[in-house]
């Protein structure tokens, strides 16, 4: 008998922070202290909280250890689990009270989500199949099986569950028209192809509970007919398909995936396929065309896969977030899930909650949480004191949402009002020191780097209006590119083809709403109010303040700073290049090295607002 | 036939074939949509968004990929359209190489129809970011030139490869503003599998892809391919007594309007000034130039000498039908053998 169980984070976060080489000091030390009959270690599934990583719990008491390193485990071993006395520095600090926190549910982090598709990750050994079905999985396809397909789709259609992916259509409905599609072969496919640059809860999913994915597939097959499900993957992600692979082995030897499943008559089979890296191939016709083996570009819809997919057959593609949704609305009832939420959004979503916020992580809330909730109190506010500006939501195509709209609630239709969208679930947020403008340009540079190129208004859009930014940002902005700009964004949203093209505007829409007045500075007062563009900044040095220390004389690459030793130095602003290394070498007492975004003079300005008379 | 299908387009009523696009349904009926990808020949991919439409109750969409409907009602044109359109043809043209006069497509060039159509805002034009135009013309093919800073990226050349020659020796490479069309491994057009059948570069809109032919015809002649015994129907054009281009005939019954590149680009051995014109007789070791009458005559009087299986004919399939139908006729009837034999192809 174990008298204890350890999970230690196996995340890629925790990972890459050090949770390998913590597990196996650990197990050198229990060998050490004849403790290895009586601790279980587990490797679990991701908790979310990967800026905390290495994440080491301790149940049952359920001690939350946090930023565990190889070299603490010594420690944490003789002293907690030999002699039972707290290890009170491993603990988490508050970063309002700096109070110690013992157990995770006291964190505020914790104690504001709810995790409903999280919920057996960072809590179930991923790699064995019985912890699963010891929780409850498979109960919801077993229940599925016995059901009319219909019934199954109806289920999920009460439920009110829309597509986690982006668009948030219901996928109940997808259900239906894939199983009212007339054909003998049908298939699932599962969209893991996780694109957005910091969205990771996929990547979650499918590393801490890879079978509920499975189950997820299962039950939509059952509902619409398939007897066969794709998996696809991005080969980025080496450990969600190690353990999915492993998952799928174990549900087959189970007799969960293979014919005649639990004698019902029922078939599936589940095949893998690696994505080969392109952010298109998320958009799920671009997706199919990748599975079938030609080049991952998007095709016209309709006819919408459901009716014309995978190889010309009806196919039901849903993302992973999704799917993980699927086995709980069987299990417990359409009911119970969609007694959280809003009206027309229902149950939770996961968030990878990222930027200028104190505790960073996945996040999973019930729709309808405000941002300010995710932000202050889940997140802790903003690093460092700062102030916030804005949350970046959905991604690189979502939008921003700024601080009068910290009390919008989060769900589908609220964010697509305010113009972002849920997208995956990215939500970045920025403080006082971010430019905007910068910001759209950032986003605007992912989506033309990843366009397929098919289309001309998002191959030729998103490039002309990356152009566009950029020359804003590096001071070369007229007053004429920002209608320019807002006619150039409604286009391509317009125009575009597929997803990416048709959101891909989002940032720049969202900002020039937002943030306006950023834009009209670096065009006609030639300045960057967050003191980000380095073109448009002016280094000086105070001479009051300036003590001659000459720092900054052998640090400036160029040589464009002089005067005597112990006298107050000047910066030559013909030849500054604006690399800022004085004002990193300026003492932080002295502090005389400033750097200013002045702008025009007044006159000048004038003269340039005139062309800024915008159309809209 | 099944039935027809009734659906208003700008506040016309029309009916289509069911399975036919808007786009081509109003073709069909005189009115015109701006388009470009759209080719009748190959596929619809509806990738150019210039033949963007409204349909009421539904989003903006592209007519070539929306089959007609009954009782659908289209607008072509509003002011958003017009507006999006617009934006759109402004960054095609933006990116394109715009030496008109030089280019060997002008005056009938799609993207020049498009903008006589559409309209540019010229002050917008000037506004945006001029990009640079970063190809090469491609010049390793004999008979057709490759000019990627004219191409619009429509992919009819494409789909022409893929579903008219059967080749695919050409598709899309690399993403967003790289994109372009290529072979494999992004080499020269005369290191493919390309068979040079050119059927790309007639339905080429631009003059990305453009004939080395230097001249256009004053008139054209329609007569059949003197090559191999496919027979494929085609039109010869002369300019001052030259033979200086050769198409197909669209719609001809043996070829379905497409040419190899024998019929299409191997025609100016008539020009030769090697070409044989008068009959040669062997005399003393030393061809020498005769005239028909002598020549046939010393051929029949040869003939006269042989019969049956001493004699063999092989036709060519150069010659008419009716020239060889006379050939195995003679073989038969005045050689009495049945020795006669065709080369088939050339």
């Amino acid at each position: 008998m174990y008298e204890r169980h350890i999970l230690i984070c196996a995340g890629t976060g925790c990972i890459s922070s050090g949770a390998n080489e913590v597990h196996d000091t650990l197990v050198e030390e229990l060998e050490k202290h004849g403790l290895k009959e009586k601790v279980r270690i587990i490797m679990s599934g991701c908790h979310g909280f990967c800026e905390q990583g290495p994440i080491f719990i301790v149940y049952p008491e359920d001690i939350f250890y946090c930023g565990v390193q190889a070299e603490d485990v010594p420690e944490l071993v003789e002293e907690y689990l030999v002699k039972g006395n707290m290890v009170e520095r491993l603990l988490y600090k508050d970063p309002v009270s700096e109070e110690r926190v013992i157990s995770h549910d006291k964190i505020m982090f914790y104690s504001k989500q709810k995790r409903l598709a999280l919920r057996n990750c960072g809590v179930i050994d991923p790699e064995n199949i019985d912890e699963y079905i010891i929780r409850g999985g498979y109960l919801g396809f077993k229940k599925a099986l016995a059901m009319e397909p219909m019934d199954v789709v109806n289920e999920v259609k009460s439920s009110g569950l829309r597509g986690r992916g982006g668009a948030g259509f219901p996928t109940g409905m997808k259900w239906q028209f894939a199983n009212g599609s007339p054909g003998g072969k049908k298939y699932i496919v599962c969209n893991a192809d996780e694109g957005d640059p910091g969205a990771f809860m996929d990547r979650s999913l499918l590393e801490g509970d890879p079978h509920a994915i499975l189950e997820g597939m299962l039950i939509a097959g059952k509902a619409v007919g398939a007897d066969e499900g794709y998996i696809y993957v991005r080969s980025e992600y080496p450990l969600a398909i190690k353990r999915l692979r492993t998952a799928i082995a174990q549900a087959e030897e189970y007799g969960l995936i293979g014919e005649n499943i639990m004698g019902f008559g029922f078939n599936f089979k589940v095949k893998i396929k690696e994505g080969a890296g392109a952010f298109v191939c998320g958009e799920e016709t671009a997706l199919l065309a990748s599975i079938e083996g030609q080049r991952g570009v998007p095709r016209h819809r309709p006819p919408f896969p459901a009716v014309e997919g995978l190889w010309g057959k009806p196919t039901c593609i849903n993302n992973v977030e999704t799917l993980a949704n699927v086995p709980l609305i069987l299990r417990r009832g359409a009911e119970e899930f969609a007694s959280v939420g809003t009206e027309g959004s229902k149950g939770t979503k996961v968030f990878a909650l990222t930027g200028k916020v104190n505790n960073t992580g996945l996040v999973e809330v019930a729709m309808g949480i405000t941002i300010r909730e995710v932000v202050f109190d889940i997140g802790g506010g903003i690093r460092f004191g700062k102030k916030f500006k804005a949350a970046q939501i959905g991604g690189p195509s979502g939008g921003c949402i700024p601080e009068e709209h910290l009390d919008l609630p989060i769900d589908f239709d609220s964010l697509t009002a305010a113009g972002a969208m849920m997208g995956s679930g990215g939500l970045v947020v920025v403080d006082e020191d971010t430019c905007m403008v910068d910001m759209a340009r950032y986003f605007l540079n992912f989506t033309k780097n990843e366009s397929c190129g098919q289309c001309i208004p998002c191959r030729l859009g998103t490039t002309q209006m990356f152009d566009i930014l950029e020359d804003i940002t590096e001071g070369r902005g007229k007053p004429e590119d920002i209608p320019m700009l807002e006619e150039l964004a409604l286009a391509v949203k317009k125009g575009s083809m597929c997803g990416l093209g048709q959101t891909a505007p989002n940032p720049i829409l969202t900002t020039l709403r937002y943030f306006r007045d950023e834009y009209e500075a670096h065009v006609i007062e030639k300045r960057c109010p967050a003191l980000v563009c380095k073109a448009l900044l002016q280094y000086s040095i105070d001479e009051e303040k300036c003590i001659g220390c000459t720092r900054c004389t052998k640090e400036c690459p160029v040589d464009a700073i002089s005067g005597e030793k112990k006298e107050p130095h000047v910066i030559d602003q013909e030849k500054c290049t604006k690399c800022g290394a004085c004002f990193d070498v300026c003492p932080k007492k002295v502090r005389a090295v400033v750097v200013l975004s002045e702008g025009l003079p007044e006159q000048d300005r004038e003269n340039a607002e005139e062309g800024c008379k915008c159309q809209s | 036939m099944s039935e027809l299908v009734t659906l208003t387009i700008d506040g016309v009523e029309i009916k289509a074939e069911p399975g036919t696009s808007v786009l081509r349904a109003a073709l069909e009926n005189g009115i015109y949509i701006p388009h470009l990808c759209d080719h009748p020949d190959v596929s619809s991919v509806g990738i150019c968004r210039v033949c963007i439409i409204e349909i009421e109750g539904r989003r903006p969409t592209v007519s070539c990929k929306t089959p007609v409907e009954e009782g659908m009602v289209v607008t072509t044109s509003n002011e958003e359209l017009e507006k999006t359109r617009k934006i759109n043809l402004e960054l095609l043209v933006l990116n394109h190489d715009y030496n008109c006069q030089s280019c060997a497509k002008n005056s009938q060039c799609k993207l020049q129809e498009l903008t006589r159509y559409i309209g540019l805002d010229e002050e917008r034009i000037k506004a945006m970011r001029e990009p640079e135009l970063p190809h090469e013309i491609d010049d390793s093919n004999p008979y057709y030139l490759r000019d990627l800073n004219k191409c619009v990226l429509c992919g009819i050349c494409v789909r022409t490869c893929e579903e008219i020659q059967g080749d695919g020796c050409i598709d899309f490479a690399f993403r967003g503003i790289k994109t372009k069309i290529s072979v494999l491994g992004d080499k020269p057009i005369a290191e493919s599998t390309c068979v040079t059948c050119g059927e790309c570069v007639t339905r080429c809109p631009v003059g990305a892809l453009v004939p080395r032919r230097e001249m256009e015809p004053t008139y054209e002649v329609e007569t059949i391919c003197p090559f191999c015994g496919c027979g494929c129907a085609i039109a010869v054009g002369a300019r001052g007594g030259k033979l200086v281009s050769s198409r197909a005939v669209p719609g001809s019954p043996a070829s379905g309007g497409t040419l190899c590149v024998k019929g299409r680009f191997g025609l100016s051995f008539v020009n030769s000034p090697e070409r044989l014109t008068k009959p040669l007789i062997r005399k003393d070791g030393e061809l020498v130039e005769a005239s028909w009458e002598e020549a046939i005559s010393y051929v029949a009087q040869k003939l006269g000498q042989y019969k049956g299986d001493q004699f063999a004919a092989i036709a060519s399939a150069k010659c008419t039908t009716e020239d060889n139908y006379v050939m195995q006729k003679f073989t038969r009837a005045v050689m009495e053998t049945n020795n006669i034999d065709h080369c088939a192809r050339l």
